[in-house]
């Protein structure tokens, strides 16, 4: 179990830096030139060329890339061309936010989305139709899309909740009670634009994945036995059901960071995503390589965690690893 | 399965009727929507609520924005854009997707072993974040969207492709073809990747609706479709800015969006539960 879980981090490792290797040389090879936009339209071939020297991109490519490598696993990431501030405490700042945005949301759509998806598969009838028109839209709704309507409603009409950013202006003025209120009334947009999507993709996936183990011949047995039907659902249906729920939690998590990086730029969202768009825009090579280092690396973790999980709540997969192991 | 049985399916005529509406609205756009950026005196036309006539008798069904241009119409020639950048996107996936599968589904060893690594491999990538680096690292275009979202998009066909040409490659009518002489690739384009088709018809219809909805993500963060060419996506982002003034002129877009993504989804459960009775479930994520 141990060993299987240690060879799937060194794999995913090694897709971390599969990843950033291909960003790297990605990115050099596009057209723009970070130093050009650096010294501005006007300067002169010989600043352009200075500028260039002092962030090291007159080297070859192979060993701009040795010395980024180098620099990047020892926790020199380098400054922001853009910015000039520190690479690394840029990404300390902004990865708590969108770990807290995105765990928050993935917890509160799996625990609605299986709730939902369940009543669907066990009751049927007209609910389950009724929801599943809801859930199917949910699913299709692109999160740029229901964020502005949310805004639109919520704070332009209602005047009710914040659109913008972790926290208001006054925020360092806050104490105790208050300060948490704004935090939550800043979160509560984001998080409800992120969740009713997972939570119309969730229900949908579970509401699957009960009805498919509910004609399972272990089912029909533990009807003919007479059990009450509510242990049926709960213990012989809900709890198979939910094993390839974890799987797809590992597998939506890459998903669920890239809608992130919609929602961050809508709300402002001081994040890893915002970090992203803004990074991009500006060529700002040692912030992109690192916020990509820092997504790849959340999305791999989170692939693990769930295998861990998936490997946990199903003894057959326990089995099948502990005998790979010994054979 | 005869085309006539899917349409007693619900979804697939809802899935149908909207698609078919949508492709119609855009084919016709040039004369069912005046033209798009077509501005007149932009004080007088601007802001226009829906189903108001403007001062010079024009009728706008969706209204106008903020430069007095009519919603309706923009939507309209958008929906040429947006559908285009969809299907051409999913159709180059569907042709990486189907030929790496293939070729790792038929032929076992080291070839395989590669292409099944590779298919992992992007499967992991942060498929927005690879788009928003691309898309913006180079020119903004339609076809640049096009061909990211299509090289992006592949790994879900070449995973379902592969597990069913492995199971056909086994199966006696291959191996009779193989002992007839046939050779390998026509065996492979002939007999096995036909038969294997099913799933790929679904996970298209599928990958339509996403698709779309990435297009308008990467036009809406100006990565995308420039302006003034209308996509859904960009048109969204327009009415952002005035969404207190003129709420229609981002509402109008998203919804048209949303129902045809909706469509899409209908449309390829109702060919799932049709084609391909004992599935596999499927990825709940999705990213836009």
């Amino acid at each position: 179990m141990l060993r299987a879980l240690l060879s799937r981090a060194l794999v995913g490792l090694a897709v971390v830096g599969g990843v950033v290797t291909l960003m790297f040389f990605l990115i050099r090879l596009a057209p723009g030139d970070p130093a050009l936009l650096l010294v501005g339209p006007t300067a002169s071939p010989e600043q352009i060329e200075s500028q260039r020297r002092s962030l090291g991109l007159d080297q070859p490519l192979p060993e701009q890339y040795a010395t980024w490598v180098g620099r990047f696993v020892r926790g020199d990431w380098g400054t922001s061309i853009a910015t000039g501030r520190s690479v690394a405490a840029m990404i300390a700042e902004a990865w708590p936010a969108t770990v807290r945005l995105v765990g928050l949301s993935l917890l509160l759509s799996y625990v609605l989305g299986i709730l939902v998806g369940a009543i669907q598969a066990t009751l049927g009838g007209r609910l389950d139709t009724t929801l599943s028109v809801i859930s199917v839209t949910l699913f299709a709704l692109p999160g740029y899309w229901l964020g502005l309507m949310l805004v639109m409603v919520f704070t332009y009409w209602a005047r009710a909740l914040p659109a913008f950013g972790a926290a208001g202006f006054d925020a360092d003025f806050l104490t105790g009670w208050s300060r948490i209120a704004d935090r939550l009334r800043h979160l509560a947009l984001p998080l409800l634009t992120l969740t009713l999507i997972g939570i119309g993709g969730t229900a949908r996936f579970v509401r699957g994945a009960m009805l498919d183990v509910g004609r399972a011949p272990h089912v029909a047995v533990a009807r003919a036995k007479g059990l009450p039907a509510t242990q049926v659902t709960f213990r012989h249906v809900l709890r198979n059901a939910l094993i390839p729920v974890l799987t797809l939690l590992g597998l939506s998590l890459p998903a669920l960071f890239s809608g992130a990086v919609f929602i961050e730029a809508i709300f402002a969202w001081p994040g890893v995503g915002r970090i992203m768009v803004e990074a991009v825009g500006a060529r700002d090579y040692p912030v992109i390589m690192a916020a990509t280092a820092v997504s790849a690396t959340l999305v791999v973790a989170g692939n693990l965690a769930a295998e861990a999980l998936t490997a946990w709540a199903d003894p057959r997969l326990r089995s099948e690893q502990r005998s790979g192991a010994n054979a | 399965m005869r085309p006539g049985s899917l349409l007693l399916d619900g979804r697939a005529r809802f899935g149908v009727a909207v698609i078919a509406l949508a492709i119609l609205v855009a084919a016709g756009a040039p004369w069912l929507a005046v033209d798009p950026v077509a501005q007149g005196d932009v004080v007088a036309t601007r802001f226009r609520p829906p189903l108001s006539t403007g001062p010079t008798g024009t009728f706008h069904l969706l209204g106008t924005d903020r430069f007095g241009r009519d919603v309706w119409a923009r939507l309209a020639h958008g929906a040429r854009i947006s559908l285009t950048v969809g299907f051409l996107a999913v159709l180059l996936s569907v042709a990486i997707g189907t030929i790496i599968g293939a070729v790792a589904g038929f032929w076992r060893g080291r070839i395989s072993v590669a292409l099944l690594g590779l298919t992992d491999f992007a499967l992991a990538l942060p498929r927005v974040v690879l788009l928003l680096l691309l898309a913006s690292l180079w020119q903004p275009s339609a076809v640049l969207v096009i061909v990211v979202l299509g090289l992006t998009g592949w790994m879900t066909i070449a995973r379902l492709v592969h597990g069913e040409v492995r199971a056909l490659a086994e199966r006696p009518f291959v191996e009779s073809a193989v002992a007839l002489g046939v050779t390998a690739p026509r065996v492979l384009l002939r007999h096995v990747l036909p038969n294997a088709l099913t799933p790929v018809i679904v996970a298209a219809a599928l990958g339509v609706g996403n698709a779309i909805m990435l297009e308008a993500g990467l036009s809406f963060l100006g990565l995308g479709v420039q302006p003034p060419t209308p996509s859904w996506g960009n048109l969204i982002a327009s009415g952002r800015d005035t969404l207190v003034n003129a709420p229609w002129v981002a509402t109008a877009p998203g919804v048209a969006l949303v129902l045809v993504v909706v469509a899409a989804t209908l449309l390829g459960d109702a060919l799932r539960d049709r084609l391909d009775p004992g599935h596999e479930p499927r990825v709940a994520g999705r990213e836009a």
